[in-house]
């Protein structure tokens, strides 16, 4: 299968396991040394190196997992990820880096159907046993605001 | 440079001053959450009002011609580093019309130039120009009397603390010194004195509540662990921690701090030894190095949430650094602006420790993000309840410094220097 194809099948069943779970597999789409954060566009152009959500591993993204299952309190809401076709920008015999446009609908309590956030995944992948994990993924949300809280992940 | 003179407005706040007020600081009328008429008129007794309000850190304003559009209260403001080295602020609205000067949050700039009319102002606000000023060929053109210095932006009181800028669009307010007190200059100066601070990220939270709510939140000590339970529920939490609450003289400004206690660690690691965490918990953290900490700056503080009236706060969570600008958007909306920092001399590995902990904080934060819901919950709460008062007896009536951090006496100083800007009735408990 290409490059191609092994993204896209990897990340739709990243926004599956976000959106309908279990969200304990969110992780395993990942190696174990792989970096995620979550920023914003105006972060990133400027190169400021926080994150919302900063993992320099896949431990990290499992307790991330752990806490939102059993610490933090919040109302309970769902996200419907919609994704654009992954751009393959550089491919190799081991990998290949993407970026994918998104938008995330979340539904929170008896509420309504509100846009919750869009941007872009920009990410490196590794083949691995003809599956393609995430290495890194720089999540760059279009907006500088999140509404009131984030949770699960994007 | 107009001065600023306090305006009679047409939003009628007698019916504001009207309102009554009990008596004892432990009790919050909840129509001060929801009302338009309140909310208007804090514009201009808080925000407008003899208070200092947080603008931005000098650090974003490095070098001349950088600028940060931010807010007091609802109102735009530009703030400015001019060639002679000054900080200067004015009103971000253009003198001709009224349209935003700069509307990039952080940028640089030789001058400012309205894109409306090409009215132009120079980086400390002055106006410089004004398009077609003499007309073309003699024609059209402003009146021969038309002063450009008499139509410059107001501009701001300002004060730097440490790093820290504060203006006030108000000419009796204090000195800062005087507003803040030593106990609360002392606090700022432990995290921020001496030090270069570097931005390492920068985000808003937008809270679907009053922004009143949002800072009840932050003076909350009672809250703290009963809410948040990220460190309970991995055995994070420290033994015999010690601490306390400031309260400023005044009551509107609080630090709640917390302390390794090295005696009872002593003592306790007899009983529990060669283990750092005593975990009753089910749970553990796969990397637990998300909490491996340097001391911040040399002393055992590992926690210290400093908060200045109106709308500021000054965060250490062991070495997340922060600062959040609290900013009224609505009676029910507010934003919460981080800037996560980090500082000039922070070795790599300092560097990986801040990154790690900014998972604790923010919107997403292990620790915070209920607080961006809490306001919510609150304000749906009290809705048909405005006849209704929230009760603050945490810690008895009063708005004093406080061993104990199970108390409400920092919320109590907020209300009571709020109410009296406010000018409410203040009326004997029934």
């Amino acid at each position: 299968m290409d490059v191609f194809n092994l993204i896209s099948r990897a990340q739709g069943s990243y926004v599956r396991s976000i959106d309908d779970g279990p969200i304990e597999d969110w992780a395993e789409h990942f190696t174990d040394d792989a970096f995620y954060k979550v920023t914003t566009a105006d972060n990133h152009r400027r190169g400021l190196p926080a994150g919302v959500i900063w993992a320099n591993n896949k431990a990290m993204l499992k307790d991330r997992v752990s806490a939102l299952k059993e610490a933090n309190i919040y109302e309970p809401h769902s996200y419907r990820h919609l994704l654009g076709q992954p751009a393959i920008l550089e491919e190799s015999d081991g990998g290949a880096t993407s970026e994918t446009s998104f938008l995330v609908i979340r539904v929170t309590g008896n509420g309504p159907t509100d846009v919750f956030a869009s941007g872009r995944y920009l990410d490196e992948y590794v083949v691995e046993d003809g599956q393609a994990l995430i290495k890194k993924r720089i999540v760059v949300c279009d907006s500088s605001r999140i509404d009131t809280l984030l949770v699960l992940p994007l | 440079m107009s001065e600023y003179n306090p305006v009679v407005t047409a939003i009628s706040p007698d019916t504001v001053s009207e309102r009554r007020w009990p008596k004892s600081l432990t009790e919050v009328p909840y129509w001060v959450f929801q009302d338009e008429d309140v909310y208007k008129a804090e514009q201009e007794r808080i925000f407008h009002g003899p208070m200092w309000n947080y603008l931005c850190l000098e650090a974003e304003l490095a070098a001349p011609g950088d600028f940060c559009a931010t807010f007091i209260g609802e109102q735009p403001v530009l703030v400015t580093r001019d060639h002679d080295g000054q900080i200067y602020a004015f009103e971000n609205r253009c003198a001709h019309r009224g349209s935003l000067i700069a509307m990039e949050n952080y940028g640089h700039a030789k001058d400012f130039t309205c894109v409306y009319h090409a009215w132009t102002y120079n980086l400390q606000g002055d106006l410089t120009g004004v398009a077609f000023e003499d007309g073309i060929n003699g024609k059209g053109g402003m009146s021969p009397d038309f002063c450009k210095a008499a139509h410059s932006p107001r501009r701001l009181r300002l004060a730097n603390v440490h790093g820290l800028i504060f203006g006030s669009l108000n000419n009796d307010v204090p000195e800062i010194e005087e507003y803040l007190g030593q106990e609360i200059l002392d606090r700022i100066e432990r995290v921020l004195g001496g030090r270069k601070p570097v931005v390492l990220g920068r985000f808003t939270q937008n809270l679907p509540n009053n922004w009143k709510l949002y800072m009840e939140n932050v003076k909350d000590s009672y809250h703290a662990s009963i809410l948040h339970l990220f460190f309970t529920t991995f055995g994070l939490n420290k033994l015999n921690q010690k601490g306390g609450i400031i309260v400023s003289e005044n009551g509107g400004h609080h630090v709640s701090w917390s302390a390794i206690n090295r005696e009872a660690e002593a003592k306790a690691a007899g009983h529990y030894k060669d283990q750092k965490i005593r975990s009753e918990s089910d749970y553990q953290l796969e990397d637990p190095s998300l909490v491996d900490s340097f001391s911040e700056v040399g002393d055992d503080i590992t926690l210290q949430i400093l908060s200045v009236s109106p709308g500021f706060v000054l965060q250490q969570i062991q070495n997340s650094i922060a600062v959040r600008q609290v900013l009224p958007t609505g009676v029910e909306s507010t934003n919460l602006n981080w800037t996560y920092l980090g500082f000039e001399d922070d070795t790599e590995e300092q560097q990986l420790v801040r990154m790690k902990q900014s998972n604790l904080v923010g919107p997403a934060g292990y620790v915070s993000m209920e607080d961006g819901a809490i306001g919510g919950f609150v304000q749906r709460g009290i809705a048909g309840a405005s006849g209704e008062f929230a009760t603050v007896q945490m810690g008895g009536d009063q708005a004093v410094s406080s061993e104990s951090r199970v108390t409400e006496a920092s919320i109590r100083g907020f209300w009571k220097v709020y109410r009296e800007a406010m000018g409410f009735d203040i009326e004997e408990s029934k």
